[in-house]
C-alpha cells in the first residue's frame, strides 16, 4: 500500500507542476494546442502508471523511474559547439537542429541552405505562429487517451523539433536533430515533442540523436509524430546514447499514406532504463516500411523496444529486423507486433529478431507477434537467442586468431547486416568504429 | 616435426583414440586412411585443439613443444593448419578480413611486421591463382553460400596464404568431383616443400592418385593397424577395409 501512495504522489507532483507550467507559457496558454494540453493532463490524472501486470509492460518495471521527482527542465545556456562536435559524426554534411534539455538552441543549430519552403526548427515557434500544418497533424497520431507517458508529453508540450517538407522537394542533406541532455546534477525532465511532416513526392533523411553531456539522473520523455505523405520517401535514424543513469521513454508514431516509403534505423546504446514504442501504420495501399534496429547494452541497463506495424491497407510490404547484443547484467525486451487487418490483402510482412547474450547474467525477453485477419498474405516472423557459436570461434582460432579478436569479429559480423543497412555513410563509419573499439580494442 | 606418442582421446565417456603412435618429419606426406568412425577426424581435430575432446593419455610433441600446452590459436601461429572436413560458414566475416586478421596475428606472434594493404592484396591475388579461386569470393562472407567444392578450395586457399609448416587435410577430397579434386591436389602439391609436412586424412584412395604420400597408415577402431608405403593404398583400394578389419579383430580376439 505504501508503494501505491508513493506513485500517487508522483502523479500529483506532475499534475501540480502543470499549473506552474501553464503560468510559464506567458500567453501561450490558449488556442487549439493548449486545449490539447489541458485534455492531456486530465487524461494523465485519470490514467495509471503501468505495472508489470499490464501485458505491454510485462517485462519492464518502471518502479525505478517512479522513485524520483523530476523537475520539468529549462533551457541551459553556455554550451559551446566544441562540446557537441564529437556527437555530430565526422564528415557528415547536414542541416542541424540542436535541443538542450528539450529546448531549441538557435546558436548551436545550423540551418543554412535549407531549400525554399522547407521548415526545420522549433515547434514552439510554429505553435506561436499558429502554423496550419501543426494544427492539422499535431497529436493526431500519438494517442494520449490510453498512454500515460504520451499524455504527460502532450500536457507539457512546449518545445521540440518541427520539420515540414513541401510536396515534391528532395532534400539532399540529412537533417540531424541533436537532443542534448545536460542535467548538471539536477533531476530534470526533458520532453522534446516532435512533428515531422513530409508532403507528397518528397524525400528526406532525418536523424534523431539523443545524447548526454553528463552521466546524471534525468528523464527524457519524448514523442515523435511522423507523417509520410503520398509517394514520399522518409528515412529516419534514431540514435540513443543516453546517460547510463537516465530514463528514456520514447514513442514514435508514423502515418504512411499511399505509396509512401518509410525506412528506419534504430541504433541504441540504451540509457539506464529505456522504453521505445515504435508504431507505423499503412493508411493506404502501396506502402513500404522497413524497421531495422540494433541495440547494445551492458552493465545494469534495461532496454525495451515495442514495435507495431499496422497493415491497415492492402498491397503494402513491411520488413523488420532487430538485433540485440547483451552483456553484463543487462536486460533487453523485444516485442514486435505485426497486425494485418481484414482488408489488407496482398500484404507482405517479414519480421525477425536475433539476440546474442555475451554473459551469464544478461537476459532477453523476445516476443514476436503476428495477428492476421486477411487471407491472401505472406507473413513470417522469428526470433533467436543465442551465444557466440563455439564452432565458429574454434574455426577462427585454428587460423591463428586469438580469443578476444575472434569474439570481436563474430560480434561485429552479427551486427553487420543492420549496420550495412544504414544509408548514411558517416553514421555507418561511426558505428563500425564503436563496434571495433568496444569488442576488439587491440586492432 | 610431429611426434604422437600413445595418444588416447575421449569424447564424453567414450574412448575414440586408443593409443596412436605416429611420427611425421619435414618434407613428408602422410596419408591416414580408414573406414568411417575409425577416429580419423577426431585425430585431426584434437591436434588442432578442439576443446570438447579430452586427452586421457599420451603426448604430442610438435617442433619440440608440448602441443597440448598450446592454445588452438598458438598452434596455428606455430605453423599448424587444419583444413576442415566441414568448413564453417561465417556470415558477416569476409574472406579478406579473416585472412588479413589471421595473417597479421600470426606475424605479430612471430615478431614480424604486419603486412600493409598493398602487400596483402598482392599476396592473396597470387594465391587465388594457385587454387583457381574466383576473386569475387574474396569479398564474400567466409563459406556462406559456397558450393561444397568452393568451400574445400577455400580451405586450401587459406592454407596457401598462411603457409603452414604442418597441414592436416581432413577429408578435403570428400564430395569433390574429379576437376575440383585435381585443383585441390594441385594446390597441395605446389605448396609442398622440404620444410613442411602434410597429413592427408581420407576415406578414399582416389585422392592419393594426385597427392603421392610417402607413408600410408590405416586407422581402425582408434588405432593405427597398419602402416606402409603408397602401395598400401592400392592394396586397400583392391581389397577394401574389411580385409584389415578382419585382421584387426582377429588380433583383438587372440
Amino acid at each position: 500500500m505504501i508503494e501505491t501512495l508513493e506513485i500517487k504522489d508522483i502523479k500529483n507532483w506532475y499534475i501540480e507542476n502543470f499549473q506552474k507550467f501553464e503560468n510559464s507559457l506567458n500567453g501561450g496558454a490558449s488556442g487549439v494546442i493548449h486545449e490539447l494540453r489541458k485534455d492531456a493532463i486530465s487524461n494523465f490524472s485519470r490514467l495509471d502508471f503501468p505495472t508489470t501486470r499490464n501485458e505491454e509492460w510485462k517485462y519492464t518495471s518502471i518502479a525505478p523511474l517512479l522513485k524520483h521527482t523530476f523537475i520539468p527542465a529549462s533551457y541551459k545556456s553556455g554550451i559551446e559547439l566544441g562540446q557537441i562536435k564529437k556527437m555530430l559524426f565526422e564528415g557528415l554534411e547536414h542541416t542541424r537542429l540542436v535541443f538542450v534539455n528539450g529546448f531549441f538552441s538557435k546558436g548551436l543549430s545550423d540551418l543554412k541552405d535549407l531549400p525554399e519552403g522547407v521548415i526545420a526548427g522549433s515547434i514552439e515557434d510554429a505553435i506561436k505562429n499558429n502554423s496550419d500544418i501543426v494544427t492539422k497533424h499535431f497529436s493526431k497520431y500519438a494517442d494520449y487517451k490510453e498512454q500515460i507517458f504520451t499524455a504527460l508529453s502532450t500536457a507539457y508540450t512546449k518545445d521540440g523539433a518541427f520539420i515540414y517538407i513541401p510536396d515534391g522537394k528532395i532534400i539532399e542533406k540529412p537533417i540531424q536533430i541533436l537532443y542534448l541532455s545536460s542535467s548538471g546534477g539536477e533531476k530534470i525532465l526533458n520532453q522534446p515533442r516532435n512533428l515531422f511532416v513530409a508532403g507528397k513526392n518528397c524525400q528526406v533523411t532525418i536523424i534523431e540523436n539523443y545524447s548526454a553531456l553528463d552521466d546524471g539522473i534525468y528523464f527524457t520523455n519524448t514523442v515523435t509524430e511522423i507523417f509520410s505523405g503520398e509517394n514520399s520517401t522518409v528515412y529516419h535514424i534514431k540514435l540513443q546514447n543516453e546517460s547510463k543513469n537516465a530514463f528514456h521513454i520514447a514513442r514514435m508514431e508514423v502515418d504512411q499514406e499511399r505509396d509512401s516509403n518509410f525506412k528506419s534505423n534504430m541504433i541504441s546504446f540504451g540509457a539506464g532504463l529505456s522504453r521505445n514504442d515504435f508504431n507505423t501504420r499503412f493508411n493506404d495501399r502501396g506502402g513500404e516500411c522497413e524497421l531495422n534496429g540494433l541495440f547494445m547494452i551492458d552493465g545494469e541497463q534495461m532496454f525495451d523496444v515495442h514495435t507495431m506495424i499496422d497493415h491497415a491497407a492492402p498491397y503494402c510490404n513491411s520488413h523488420e529486423h532487430y538485433k540485440g547484443l547483451l552483456d553484463g547484467k543487462s536486460h533487453g525486451v523485444f516485442n514486435g507486433k505485426v497486425m494485418v487487418r481484414r482488408d489488407a490483402q496482398k500484404t507482405n510482412a517479414f519480421q525477425e529478431n536475433n539476440n546474442i547474450i555475451l554473459s551469464d547474467s544478461a537476459l532477453i525477453n523476445t516476443k514476436p507477434q503476428l495477428e492476421i485477419f486477411a487471407d491472401d498474405v505472406k507473413c513470417s516472423h522469428g526470433a533467436t537467442i543465442g551465444q557466440l557459436e563455439e564452432d565458429a570461434l574454434f574455426y577462427l582460432k585454428t587460423r591463428g586468431i586469438g580469443d578476444k579478436t575472434a569474439r570481436g569479429m563474430l560480434i561485429h559480423a552479427f551486427a553487420s547486416d543492420v549496420v550495412n543497412s544504414i544509408k548514411v555513410e558517416a553514421i555507418r563509419n561511426y558505428l563500425e568504429g564503436i563496434l571495433t573499439n568496444k569488442f576488439n580494442p587491440e586492432s | 616435426m610431429l611426434e604422437i606418442k600413445n595418444l588416447h582421446v575421449n569424447i564424453g565417456n567414450k574412448e575414440i583414440l586408443k593409443g596412436i603412435n605416429l611420427t611425421v618429419n619435414a618434407g613428408e606426406v602422410h596419408a591416414i586412411m580408414g573406414p568411417n568412425g575409425s577416429g580419423k577426424s577426431t585425430l585431426a581435430q584434437v591436434l588442432a585443439g578442439k576443446e570438447e575432446y579430452e586427452v586421457t593419455q599420451g603426448e604430442v610433441i610438435y617442433n619440440g613443444k608440448n602441443l597440448f600446452e598450446l592454445s588452438p590459436e598458438d598452434r596455428a601461429r606455430e605453423g599448424l593448419f587444419l583444413a576442415f572436413q566441414y568448413p564453417i560458414e561465417l556470415p558477416g566475416v569476409s574472406n579478406t578480413n579473416l585472412l588479413k586478421t589471421a595473417l597479421n596475428e600470426i606475424r605479430k606472434y612471430r615478431g614480424e611486421e604486419e603486412l600493409d594493404a598493398i602487400e596483402f592484396l598482392s599476396l592473396i591475388k597470387e594465391k587465388t591463382k594457385l587454387v583457381e579461386l574466383d576473386q569475387k569470393l574474396l569479398s564474400r562472407s567466409v563459406n556462406e553460400g559456397f558450393s561444397g567444392g568452393e568451400k574445400k578450395r577455400n580451405e586450401i586457399f587459406q592454407m596457401a596464404v598462411l603457409e603452414p609448416k604442418l597441414s592436416i587435410l581432413d577429408e578435403t577430397d570428400s564430395g569433390l568431383d574429379i576437376d575440383a579434386l585435381k585443383i585441390v591436389a594441385n594446390g597441395v602439391n605446389m605448396l609442398k616443400s622440404k620444410n613442411n609436412a602434410t597429413i592427408v586424412v581420407t576415406h578414399y584412395q582416389r585422392l592419393l592418385n594426385y597427392i603421392i604420400p610417402d607413408f600410408v597408415h590405416v586407422l581402425y577402431n582408434g588405432k593405427i593397424v597398419k602402416s606402409g608405403g603408397k602401395a598400401l593404398a592400392f592394396e586397400l583400394e583392391e581389397k577394401g577395409y574389411d580385409w584389415l578389419k578382419n585382421n584387426a579383430n582377429q588380433l583383438v580376439e587372440n
